[in-house]
């Protein structure tokens, strides 16, 4: 029995002093009866010497009964204790380790409730009882005062705590089904699912906490409209298993990604979900844009001022000729009011019968508004997300025990993946041992020189073939801008040939897409990185910096030059429709050069190395250069969603084409990688790539667009050579005009959204909440070294008590016969 | 319709969807790829209990290191000899997939990597974990000087209480470290 009160210290809710009362007599009882044990019998001896350890024997009998209850008294204790090390062999309290205990020590470690947490059907049983007490407590309302026995302590009076373990486990069971029934039905099964015992078990308590329900409720008399809200609950709650079950069987592609998991890991397996998550935002803006631009025009057509040039295999392409004046385009747009009726006469039947107008430039304005910010808000969510996954408040410098506990990738079923595994986990292993040991090795000064000369080298190379790259386009730009507008000034028919002429900025941009990270990963190769992170890291970066500079460039020949050589009656009459194909004609070309690409970086190269290099191992899988190549081209697809609102169909045809020639190629040609890859680092990254440089730069660009340029006049839903925003203000004011009541909308954006100091108050909000964020996570850390000395204390104590009682035990064993069997029950 | 050996009663069936992390398909499917492990007499047995040899044969668990461990710790046998039933192999199977939380995942794991089942990891069973990480060829296994090396610094970084092992609490909070850990222990049909 005092087995129990004792060896409770390892228990949460005690350790920090909260006990129940009703329950306070018998530990104390109890406690005492052990001290009066010890005094009795001739362990007095012992006793004293714990007392005289202490330095203080008349306050401690006073604290005794206390003792366990406040942890910073304990610490007397552990001074004790190291005193008695010092007389003792230290060693000996070092670890718990088996070989030295007797049968009755080792029968109570077996039993201490943190080692039965692991096991015992009971300790779980118990751990939950707890916690559903803990949950009741917080949802529903405090149990009344007076159902609990006056204490002399009253503040910890409603604290109802499990203390006693002595309960056979049928009544640990009901106690937990009490708890369980008083639950609300979706905590409870939370609670079920969320318990680590078996199946069976979990469908008894079910069915005894229904039986429990169904006796209280026959038994009370409900009144009838909660009865109902019941009823209404649980019938909502099994719409909404169908639905998530509905959701879940529409799963894309689970079978290939299983496939991919099952042989190359987690990591690769990245890349394919990043890949059908770029998928999903793109279906959501064509269907956003679907139904409320492409789908109203597409019912009320315009009338086509001139005949279409017939359709040539090239359009596909070069996205222009047929294409040119169809919904593709943003020039297709009217920039009336759907439907077009001209006052007077009207042929058309639309027009006859009051049918329901659609402002078509308010609808565009609105819609391109309205997904860039729900894709911003779906993009910071993910990422912070993510991020909060990742990030880890304590900072501790352990890896290995992390590495070995979680680094088995359970996914991997293959045999040839499995060993693959098992080589890279054990090389890491024998990685991070031998940084352990040679963590003091110097360089030289003149190897850090050296070093530090290479990587000089290497990044004056990448960043200066970039830097050259980049001039190229802008030259090459411009030669095929003055190019086109002379073309376009001379003769009225492009001619194939001048369509074809305007594939070969794309195509020179992929190219540089494409041989430029070959440079940078020879580069790479001459260098040499102390951890195998940080070459992850400035490759990224590299590759990084080229895609920024390329689209950079881009868009100041697409914004600045082709806008700003718009003229109405000659050249780039309009300019935006012109934009929209060049983007499309890019996207296409990246498509066209990620097919080339695969083709010959991984299938050409594995077929040259099994055949004529006569090697066993194949290519790997770039994951980073990959993802950054998904990332370029949404960006592609985001920039373009102002000029082609049809740009998300296309890019969802491209997505699903890539992910299948991406899947069999890396099912044929490529293995599993042999660096270890952190995912849900490198997946953070990726999301916030796609947020911070992507999405910011693309709506910026979009920003700019509709702020400062000009439309132009003579298509598009923005005519009459103002900007956007002008044009979309003139039109909110036509539309207050006709309808009164929306007028306080105007005046709220007026005073809300125009007014500076709206903004500087959100921002100021905005960064206090950071600040109090990043000082909750200070005192989280500090909670936490705190929390970990203390149960450090608690582990001296452990380890004090039990020598104690050993060496007791081992006393009382020879003299005295007849008091063992007592001992060995303490 | 059919007897509840074959067929799954729907009662059954969402009683399962309450208690376990799986969806009503997962379940279909684990019972159809369950009742393929059965053999034709067994098949209208009440509550079959398949031997562990068999459950091994699934291409999920045939080259996994720890397949016997996870047969052993999802067993409700008395023998202890590995045999699961359907249920048994519902549990583990919400135990390993996408929803279970990550409380749910590091207690069977702590399970599983307790090769001698007595509540807490100590030095044979974190040299018998290491090997089973590192594979059975003799050029990948680490050498006692190295295992020992590796013991004492798993043992440093993890073991808070300083009794010598690992136990369920310091284990979880080495996992709580790893945010790769949930997307690792999984494993689908």
């Amino acid at each position: 029995m005092a087995q129990n009160v004792n060896f409770d210290l390892s228990h949460p809710a005690v350790e920090a002093g909260l006990e129940s009362p009703a329950d306070e007599n018998v530990v104390h009882d109890s406690f005492s009866q052990l001290i009066a044990e010890q005094s009795q019998n001739e362990g007095l001896s012992d006793a004293i010497e714990l007392q005289h350890l202490q330095g203080n024997p008349d306050d401690d009998e006073g604290r005794d009964n206390v003792a366990y209850l406040s942890p910073s008294e304990n610490r007397g204790w552990r001074i004790g204790s190291d005193e008695a090390a010092e007389e003792d062999n230290e060693t000996q309290t070092d670890s718990l380790l088996k070989d030295r205990w007797s049968s009755a020590t080792l029968k109570i470690l077996s039993s201490m409730p943190s080692r039965t947490i692991g096991r015992s059907r009971g300790a779980i049983i118990s751990q939950y009882y707890n916690r559903t007490t803990e949950l009741r407590r917080r949802t529903q309302k405090r149990a009344s005062i007076k159902d609990f026995s006056r204490s002399a302590r009253p503040s910890i009076r409603g604290y109802g705590v499990e203390v006693d373990t002595t309960d056979s486990a049928e009544k640990k069971q009901e106690r937990l089904v009490k708890n369980l029934q008083d639950l609300s039905a979706v905590d409870r099964m939370r609670m079920l699912k969320e318990m680590p015992l078996n199946l069976s078990e979990k469908k008894d308590l079910r069915r005894l906490t229904l039986e429990m329900t169904k006796r209280t409720r026959s038994s009370s008399n409900l009144p009838c409209c909660s009865y109902l809200k019941f009823q209404i609950i649980l019938a909502l709650r099994h719409s909404w298993y169908s639905c998530l079950s509905f959701l879940h069987s529409l799963q894309l592609w689970q079978m290939p990604l299983k496939r991919v998991g099952g042989r190359f890991g987690s990591g690769v397996l990245s890349y394919f979900l990043f890949l059908k998550t770029l998928l999903f935002f793109n279906v959501f803006l064509f269907l956003v844009l679907g139904s409320f631009l492409v789908f109203p025009q597409a019912v009320y057509l315009p009338e086509l001022p001139e005949s279409r040039t017939p359709f040539t295999g090239l359009e596909l392409l070069t996205g222009g000729g047929y294409f040119s004046n169809t919904l593709l385009y943003y020039g297709y747009y009217s920039n009336h009011t759907l439907p077009n009726c001209p006052k007077n006469n009207s042929t058309r039947p639309e027009c006859d019968s009051r049918s329901l107008s659609y402002n078509m430039p308010l609808a565009y304005f609105f819609t391109i508004g309205l997904s860039f910010f729900i894709t911003c808000i779906i993009l910071v969510y993910s990422m912070s997300k993510s991020f909060g996954q990742s990030f880890r408040i304590d900072k501790s410098n352990g890896m290995l025990a992390m590495k070995v506990f979680c680094s088995w990738d359970f996914k991997v079923i293959k045999r040839s993946s499995v060993k693959l595994l098992s080589e890279n986990i054990c090389t890491q292993l024998k990685e991070l041992l031998g940084d352990t040991h040679h963590r003091l090795v110097r360089n030289t000064i003149l190897d850090k020189l050296i070093k530090l000369l290479i990587h000089g080298l290497s990044w004056t190379l990448c960043l200066g073939a970039t830097a050259g790259c980049v001039a190229g386009i802008y030259c090459f730009s411009d030669y095929m801008h003055k190019k086109q507008e002379s073309s376009e000034n001379d003769s009225e028919d492009p001619g194939l040939l001048n369509e074809a002429s305007l594939l070969a900025l794309p195509v020179l941009v992929s190219f540089i897409n494409l041989m430029l990270p070959i440079l940078f990963q020879l580069t790479a190769w001459m260098e040499k990185y102390n951890s195998p992170s940080l070459r992850t890291f400035v490759s990224l970066s590299r590759n990084l910096i080229l895609k920024v500079s390329v689209l950079g460039v881009l868009c100041f020949h697409w914004l600045k030059r082709v806008a700003g050589s718009a003229n109405d009656d000659k050249t780039f009459k309009c300019w935006e429709s012109f934009v929209g194909q060049d983007l499309y004609r890019f996207l296409v070309i990246d498509f066209i050069f990620s097919l080339l690409d695969t083709l010959f970086g991984e299938l050409l190269w594995r077929l040259f190395s099994d055949k004529v290099l006569k090697r066993n191992r194949r290519p790997g899988f770039d994951i980073a250069k990959n993802v950054l190549d998904l990332i370029y081209g949404q960006t592609l697809a985001w920039l373009g969603l102002l000029f082609t609102p049809l740009l998300p169909a296309v890019q969802i045809l491209k997505l699903l084409l890539l992910f299948y020639i991406k899947m069999s190629s890396v099912m044929m040609n490529c293995q599993a990688p042999s660096r270890p890859y952190r995912v849900s680092q490198m997946t953070t990254i990726f999301i916030t790539l796609l947020c911070f440089p992507s999405f910011l730069g693309s709506s910026v660009c979009v920003t700019y667009t509709m702020w400062r340029l000009p439309s132009s006049g003579s298509c598009g839903p923005f005519r009459g050579n103002k900007t956007m925003i002008q044009a979309g203000k003139q039109r909110i004011a036509e539309l207050v005009d006709e309808n009164r009541s929306l007028s306080f909308l105007a005046d709220a954006h007026t005073y809300l959204v125009e007014n500076p100091l709206f903004l500087f108050v959100g921002a100021a909000i905005f960064l206090i909440v950071i600040y109090f964020q990043s000082q909750v996570v200070d005192g989280q850390r500090k909670i936490i070294a705190l929390l970990q000395e203390q149960i450090e204390n608690e582990g001296e104590d452990k380890k004090f008590l039990i020598t104690r009682l050993q060496s007791v035990h081992e006393r009382k064993r020879t003299p005295a016969r007849n008091l063992t069997s007592q001992d060995s029950g303490c | 319709m059919g007897t509840t050996a074959s067929q799954l009663a729907k009662d059954s069936l969402s009683e399962y969807q309450e208690l376990t992390f799986l969806t009503k398909q997962e379940i279909l499917l684990a019972h159809r790829r369950f009742t393929e492990l059965l053999d034709r007499d067994e098949r209208n047995h009440p509550n079959p209990r398949v031997p562990m040899e068999v459950i091994l044969t699934l291409p999920e668990l045939k080259s996994n290191p720890f397949k016997t461990r996870i047969c052993q710790v999802f067993s409700t046998s008395e023998d202890k000899d590995g045999s699961l039933t359907f249920e048994d192999f519902l549990d583990l199977l919400s135990a390993f997939s996408d929803s279970a939380t990550l409380e749910i995942k590091s207690h069977y794991a702590f399970r599983i990597f307790d090769f001698d089942d007595d509540g807490t990891l100590d030095c044979g069973d974190l040299e018998k974990l290491v090997n089973c990480l590192t594979g059975e060829t003799e050029d990948t296994r680490l050498s006692s000087e190295e295992m020992r090396q590796l013991i004492s610094n798993i043992l440093d970084e993890s073991d808070i209480d300083k009794d010598g092992t690992v136990n369920l609490s310091e284990f979880q909070h080495v996992i709580s470290r790893s945010p790769d850990f949930v997307s690792s222990f999984k494993i689908v049909l």
